[in-house]
């Protein structure tokens, strides 16, 4: 069938991530930026990409499991810090190097994310909620207690990442291993959210029965995403551990695992762009507060001691307003601009 | 032995009886209707079917196949499809990934494929391929790429059909596809159906409160009222029948034809 043919090319068209070529051109020059990034930019700017990294990992894990298939987690800080302390134990204790490390880290924490992954098929809502968060609160008390393992509050020291006979002991090296890591995690999970198990995780979230009635397995697709996003998590800790050479059982806490909520409503539910916007955003705001907070101490010197307390505050003002106003998220923002600047100079 | 055999079914929630000791047996490639007033247990006879409901007593054998105690999806990977008296659809998505999900299980890739290749892989293009075709077939070209929660109510069960149809089941379970629709959308949907039945060959299981419909394209017809099945045969015997007519309101059954329920 002619038309049929005819068809089939349009379809991968349509479904064409860059669409225009400015699009195109815009990313190529955006990768340049990233990858020339430790030439230009300073130390402590480097730092904060590589953090932003990190995060982004993290935010793609957790907007897999609660974006894309509905289940709410309170406890994505734990997943992050399962696979941070084994690679930091299986590092500094048992001598293995980098990547195998950084691989047990993601593979401990899927694995734990299958096992929560089971009781919450019976729960919905607020029960799962609750669940994450006891798993949150279990594993940082087992991470704090465990002192002959996890050397409590002294921490882990890691040691310097190596791999193939290179060395990444700077942040200007390591940079590099977060780079990769990053691109690799949001172009596999961009293809998962256009494929068939991606679309089976968004049945799963919109609707149980209709989900079932085409033959989604649910229980299958929940502990998948489980196992995906708490693998996805692992690895995102496994890399902050290396990246600090140093981790402690605060790095993991449940104010961590709110940011990570924070991120994924402030970038955008269930997209791969708006859990990269939603992470540097999450992670830029702190700086700006600290860098406007600076000057306004100096000024108001009565107020300085309270100062230290508006960052809290700006968060939960910041998530509270995109709740209200910006349910898509930073995500939705830029679809808008988008199609403004495509229909530019006309406005309808 | 039919294709799909009901087996004295009974099914009660606490002390309702929903259900009680229904046989039916439905032959391949029939267009067959089940109709009943309201609250006769016509949805749950069908959620015994698709797994929904797990009924206290009997069996229900799809194609050699025990149903009763599989689950929902189970069913469906059978070759069981089903559409909803209150539409059931994925309403954030467009219209294309409803019918896409409905190919789910035909899609022969697994996780590691699906991202490694995303939309790339050759299984993509195959099913939506298939996917066009339906949407052609139903004649909702013009909305494709709509969110199905912004169409209107008949088309979304014009979408739910489709996406039944996208499974390519052996048998399609349709309850009250025409509900709520105007005459024009009404007619289409029985045309639709007829197609369906016709070219396609799929053995089709109707529930419907329009009897001029249900006497127009069905060949059997099953009546069931308070749970238990009163009548079956072809549409003019069960016309004819005086256990239906009473059901019916009690009355002569031109009521029937011109008063039940053309909402
Ligand atoms: N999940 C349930 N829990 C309790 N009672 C139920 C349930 N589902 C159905 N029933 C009861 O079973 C009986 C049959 O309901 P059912 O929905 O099967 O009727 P129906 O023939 O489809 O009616 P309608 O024409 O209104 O769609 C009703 O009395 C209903 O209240
Ligand atoms: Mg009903």
């Amino acid at each position: 069938m002619a038309v049929t043919r005819f068809c089939v090319r349009t379809y991968r068209q349509d479904l064409r991530i860059l669409s225009s070529p400015a699009a195109k051109i815009g990313l190529i020059l955006f990768l340049l930026v990233l990858l020339t990034l430790p030439l230009w930019a300073r130390k402590y700017l480097v730092f904060v990409a590589c953090i932003s990294g990190v995060s982004v990992i993290g935010a793609l894990g957790l907007n897999i499991l609660t974006g894309m298939t509905g289940l709410i987690s309170l406890g994505h800080a734990a997943f992050m810090g399962l696979g941070a302390y084994t690679a930091a134990i299986l590092s500094a204790k048992a001598g293995w190097p980098m990547v195998p490390c950084l691989l047990s880290g993601a593979v401990m924490s899927a694995v734990m994310g299958a096992i929560v992954g089971v009781p919450t098929l019976r729960l919905k809502g607020l029960y799962l909620v609750v669940t994450t968060l006891a798993f949150q609160f279990i594993v940082q008390h087992v991470i704090y207690h465990w002192e002959s393992l996890t050397q409590s509050d002294k921490g882990i020291k890691l040691a310097t990442p190596a791999f193939l006979g290179l060395e990444f002991g700077s942040y200007d090296s390591f940079y590099y291993v977060i780079l990769f890591c990053a691109v690799l995690v949001a172009v596999l999970t961009k293809n998962l959210a256009m494929s068939r198990t991606g679309r089976a995780l968004v049945a799963v979230r919109d609707r149980d029965i209709a989900a079932e009635i085409i033959g989604v397995n649910l229980a299958k697709y929940k502990i998948l995403a489980f196992v995906v996003s708490s693998f996805v998590a692992g690895l995102s800790g496994a890399l902050y551990a290396y990246l600090l050479g140093l981790i402690a059982p605060d790095h993991f806490t449940f104010n961590q695992s709110i940011l990570y909520v924070a991120m994924i409503i402030v970038g955008g539910m269930g997209t791969v762009l708006g859990s990269v916007l939603g992470a540097v955003f999450m992670v830029l705001l702190p700086e700006v507060i600290s860098a406007v907070s600076g000057p306004l101490a100096s000024a108001y010197p009565t107020l300085a001691p309270r100062i230290g307390g508006i960052s809290v505050v700006v968060y939960g003002l910041v998530i509270i307003l995109f709740l209200l106003f910006e349910p898509e998220g930073l995500f939705g923002i830029w679809i808008r601009l988008k199609r403004y600047f495509k229909t530019w100079p006309y406005t309808y | 032995m039919g294709f799909l055999e009901l087996h004295n079914i009974s099914l009660s929630f606490g002390g309702i009886v929903a259900l009680s000791q229904v046989s039916l047996s439905v032959e391949s490639g029939r267009l067959f209707a089940i109709i009943g007033p309201n609250g006769a247990g016509k949805t749950s006879l069908l959620n015994c079917i698709s797994g929904f409901y797990c009924p206290q007593e009997g069996g229900i054998k799809f194609d050699g196949r025990e149903l009763v105690g599989l689950r929902p999806d189970q069913v469906a990977r059978l070759g069981v499809a089903r559409t909803f008296q209150n539409v059931e659809l994925f309403g954030r998505l467009s219209v294309i990934d409803n019918m896409l999900l409905g190919r789910h299980n035909h899609f022969r890739d697994g996780f590691f494929k699906n991202i490694l290749l995303g939309y790339l892989a050759e299984q993509e293009t195959v099913n939506r391929t298939k996917v066009e075709e339906i949407i052609d077939f139903l004649e909702m070209e013009k909305w494709r790429k709509h969110i199905v929660a912004n169409l209107p109510y008949g088309v979304q069960k014009r979408v739910e059909l489709g996406r039944a149809l996208a499974q390519e089941p052996k048998i399609l379970l349709l309850d009250e596809p025409m509900a709520g629709m105007n005459l024009e959308e009404t007619e289409d949907m029985a045309r639709f159906i007829l197609d369906i039945h016709q070219e396609l060959g799929v053995t089709i299981v109707l529930i419907e409160h329009d009897m001029d419909v249900v006497m127009d394209i069905s060949q059997r017809v099953c009546v069931l009222d308070f749970g238990q099945k009163i009548a079956e045969g072809t549409p003019e015997e069960v016309q004819r029948d005086h256990a239906v007519q009473n059901a019916y309101l009690g009355e002569n059954y031109e009521t029937m034809i011109k008063g039940e329920l053309r909402s």
